[in-house]
């Protein structure tokens, strides 16, 4: 069943084929972000209630909808790896907790910053907000956890198990905050319902949330090759590696070098 | 000036040491297959294969670091190999102990480094719950409790008791395991002489070699050498590593 | 197959050696104590249970720590908000609830740390009985130590704080409830910690978003009670919550637990 996956279990040929991938999703996303951030911020039509303050939704529920999926990313990664000892699987994890604490963080300042035209206020405890609060609570404690261990490996598992834990609970979370903001609604809370969009709006923002989940996949590539290396160290082909890039500054450094030392050595011949 | 990039890689390969017992029936307990081994990115071993028999008694020997108690915790499964696997063997069937731990579990008796002794509660009551935990006969606590030297303490909390009688309620449990047939075959001891006296370590010695010819297995590591025959004894000889 | 069977008769042979022998020791020694050596689970649940109260109940810090903590949390609340019995009895449920995860937390700590320290908790992963049913055992142990108590003591605390007397029963209720999830919910995080050395406050970081839930229906209930209606929606989702966790928790606390020792 997992055949064709079974080339990207050895971490060389997945570290490799990051690699070539990674310099694409970053160029793909640069071309999304550029065409969907200067529609949405320049050409869009300003929301007939809220004004031009209303764009910033361009980043905030991108950045939303993607914190909440890449901690089901993380916790799938999770599953794969403690179901099937994948240990790649763990290295991935490890590499999309803090690219999803810094998503659910730009989405509670963006959500804060729009907050303060609309309500006056920087913070307000909407049942939205306070579940992106929450989700951060979680990403933290996954981070901590990853610290917390020397063995990557057993970071990794631990982190896993709680991201489970997080995963099951999460949706638990959400409507029991959602529920409850209901339930304490005072008169000054002005419910911050999702805007119906139109289509001139809808186009850029797919666009913005494509290409920042394009970033997000480029993000994630370049973290987890560096897990994969941090995870390898003692690995023959992460030596090769260490020592080829050493060679190569090397190299750089005798050639500078050169033009300095050798000519006066030749100047006193 | 240039950068004289020397590594100097002193690699030790893994030597391992198996004096075969002369005419004995090989009836396999414990097996493991290309175990690998690492701890804070170094290779503590490396496509470690080995079988172990009934009869057998196997020293695990090696300088401190080499990891004596990592190979220990494989075999007992408290630690997860970074690659291989461990078999172990119901009536000659052959099985991964993760397959089905609480048959593994009824053949095993593992002491580690910590005694696993609660200060709270008597000898007796300790050895009495070890016992059942590990679904034991606690019919015979006392005479276990006589077998390590500590009839007379059986009643005094365990807190005011030395590491070397905490150690002997642990090694108790050897004596209790010893008088099963079928459980409780494999033992897996690390360290089991240390804060333990002569005359201990002579009584264990005499147990293991009990123990061995009832088809049992003993698995140790001590840094004592020990007096049992050389016919007995096989030596796994785990070397240092540097990277 | 030949060659294996005089051995296995000189096996038999000393073995009856050994069992008249290991006999005659018990026949000289009175039998103290008689338990049966068979495996079942709920021997093993009882006998951890009995083990881990046995503890408490001699080393009693255990029980009364995290309860004073209690208290005293209560008690500092009306000196920093002011006296008025309005605001207090407002806010008790909350204040409550929340001293009540802090304790818990608090008390967390001696679940397996003290285990783990010594080496039963090694022992018990491998012992021939399930995890599930010893972690269960070990988290009731606790509920029992640490939950019960505070049960207990809640409705003096409420007397202080003034609590409408209309929600005292569902006070207790959302405490009976409550508590043994947050007891499971707990275990779960420091089955994860228990192998590293500062492992306190990333505790409280990993546990207590997990709490809320608990939290935001438990004082849900008590306020509706106070109103004069019906709270058997709220108790309904305290008590899913209780038996969800009661059925995955201990999977996850054997997980964490082989992780920790390993």
């Amino acid at each position: 069943m997992f055949k064709w996956l079974h080339p990207y279990a050895n971490p060389e040929v997945s570290y490799n084929f990051c690699g070539k991938l990674q310099p694409w999703l970053f160029r793909i996303s640069t071309i999304f972000l550029v065409i969907g951030l200067v529609w949405a911020l320049l050409f869009a039509p300003a929301d007939y209630q809220q004004g031009d303050s209303f764009r910033i939704f361009y980043i905030h529920v991108p950045a939303a909808i993607l914190a909440m999926g890449i901690y089901f990313a993380m916790a799938s990664a999770a599953l794969a790896s403690l179901v099937w000892q994948f240990k790649l699987a763990d290295a991935s994890a490890a590499a999309m907790a803090p690219i999803g604490a810094v998503f659910t963080a730009i989405a509670l300042i963006t959500g804060a910053a729009w907050g303060k035209p609309m309500w006056g206020t920087w913070w307000i405890w909407d049942a939205r907000l306070t579940s992106e609060l929450i989700l951060l609570f979680l990403y933290l404690g996954v981070i901590a956890l990853h610290n917390a261990f020397e063995d990557k490996n057993l970071a990794g598992k631990a982190a896993g198990i709680l991201s489970l834990v997080g995963v099951i609970n999460l949706p638990i979370i959400h409507y029991s905050v959602e529920w409850w903001n209901t339930l304490h609604q005072g008169a000054t809370v002005s419910k911050l319902g999702a805007p119906s969009m139109s289509a001139v709006m809808y186009w850029p923002f797919l666009i913005c949330l494509l290409g920042f989940s394009f970033l997000i996949a480029a993000l994630v590539c370049l973290r987890f090759r560096t897990e994969v290396l941090a995870r390898n160290s003692m690995r023959p082909w992460v030596r090769e590696l260490a020592i080829n890039s050493l060679r190569s500054e090397q190299q750089i450094s005798c050639n500078s070098q050169q033009c300095h030392s050798n000519n006066p050595n030749q100047g006193t011949k | 000036m240039s950068y004289d990039l020397t590594i100097n890689i002193i690699k030790l390969t893994l030597t391992v040491v198996i004096i075969l017992p002369v005419a004995q029936l090989t009836t396999p307990l414990l097996s493991a297959n290309n175990l690998t081994c690492i701890r804070e990115e170094r290779i503590l071993f490396e496509q470690l294969n080995l079988q172990i028999n009934a009869g057998d008694i196997v020293q695990i020997e090696g300088p401190n670091g080499a990891g004596k108690t990592s190979l220990l915790r494989i075999l007992a499964g408290l630690s997860e190999p970074y690659d291989g696997q461990v078999y172990f063997y119901d009536n000659q069937h052959k099985q991964a102990i993760h397959d089905d731990g609480e048959l593994f579990h009824q053949k095993l008796v593992y002491l580690g480094h910590l005694p696993g002794v609660k200060g709270e509660m008597s000898a007796a009551e300790n050895l009495t719950f070890n016992l059942a935990l590990h679904g034991l006969n606690t019919n015979s606590v006392d005479a276990n409790l006589n077998e390590v030297n500590l009839l007379g303490f059986e009643d005094s909390l365990a807190s005011h008791l030395s590491a070397g009688q905490h150690r002997r309620i642990a090694l108790a449990r050897l004596f209790a395991a010893q008088t099963l047939a079928e459980k409780a075959k494999i033992w897996i001891l690390d360290e089991p002489f240390t804060a333990i006296d002569k005359q201990g370590v002579a009584n264990l010695e005499h147990l293991f070699l009990q123990h061995a010819q009832q088809g049992g297995c003993v698995i140790l590591t001590t840094h004592q050498d020990l007096t049992i025959a050389k016919d007995n004894l096989k030596k796994i000889t785990l070397a240092y590593r540097f990277y | 197959m030949t060659q294996a069977s005089p051995r296995s008769i000189d096996k038999k042979t000393i073995d009856k050696k050994t069992i008249e022998k290991s006999t005659l020791k018990q026949n000289a020694l009175p039998p103290s104590i008689n338990h049966n050596n068979k495996l079942s689970y709920r021997g093993a649940f009882n006998l951890v249970v009995k083990r881990d109260l046995t503890i408490a109940l001699r080393h009693k810090d255990d029980i009364l720590n995290p309860l004073l903590f209690f208290i005293i949390v209560v008690t500092l609340f009306p000196l920093g908000i002011g006296p008025e019995a309005s605001t207090l009895s407002r806010i008790a449920p909350g204040i409550i609830w929340v001293a009540a995860l802090l304790a818990t937390l608090l008390s967390l700590d001696r679940l397996f740390k003290a285990d783990h320290g010594d080496g039963s908790l090694e022992q018990m992963l491998l012992s021939p009985h399930p995890v599930f049913v010893l972690v269960l055992a070990k988290i009731v142990a606790h509920w029992l130590i640490t939950g019960l108590p505070l049960l207990i003591v809640a409705p003096l605390l409420a007397v202080l704080l003034h609590l409408n007397e209309q929600s005292y029963g569902a006070l207790m209720l959302t405490l009976l409830l409550g508590t043994p999830v947050l007891s499971l919910l707990g275990a779960i995080g420091v089955a994860l910690t228990v192998g590293i050395k500062k492992g306190g406050v990333l505790l409280s970081l990993l546990v207590l978003p997990l709490y809320i839930p608990v939290l935001i229906f438990a004082t849900s209930a008590i306020d509706t009670a106070a109103l004069g209606l019906p709270y058997g929606g709220q108790l309904a989702i305290i008590a899913a919550l209780f038996f969800g966790s009661l059925t995955l928790a201990p999977f996850a606390v054997g997980a964490a637990l082989k992780v920790s020792t390993n």
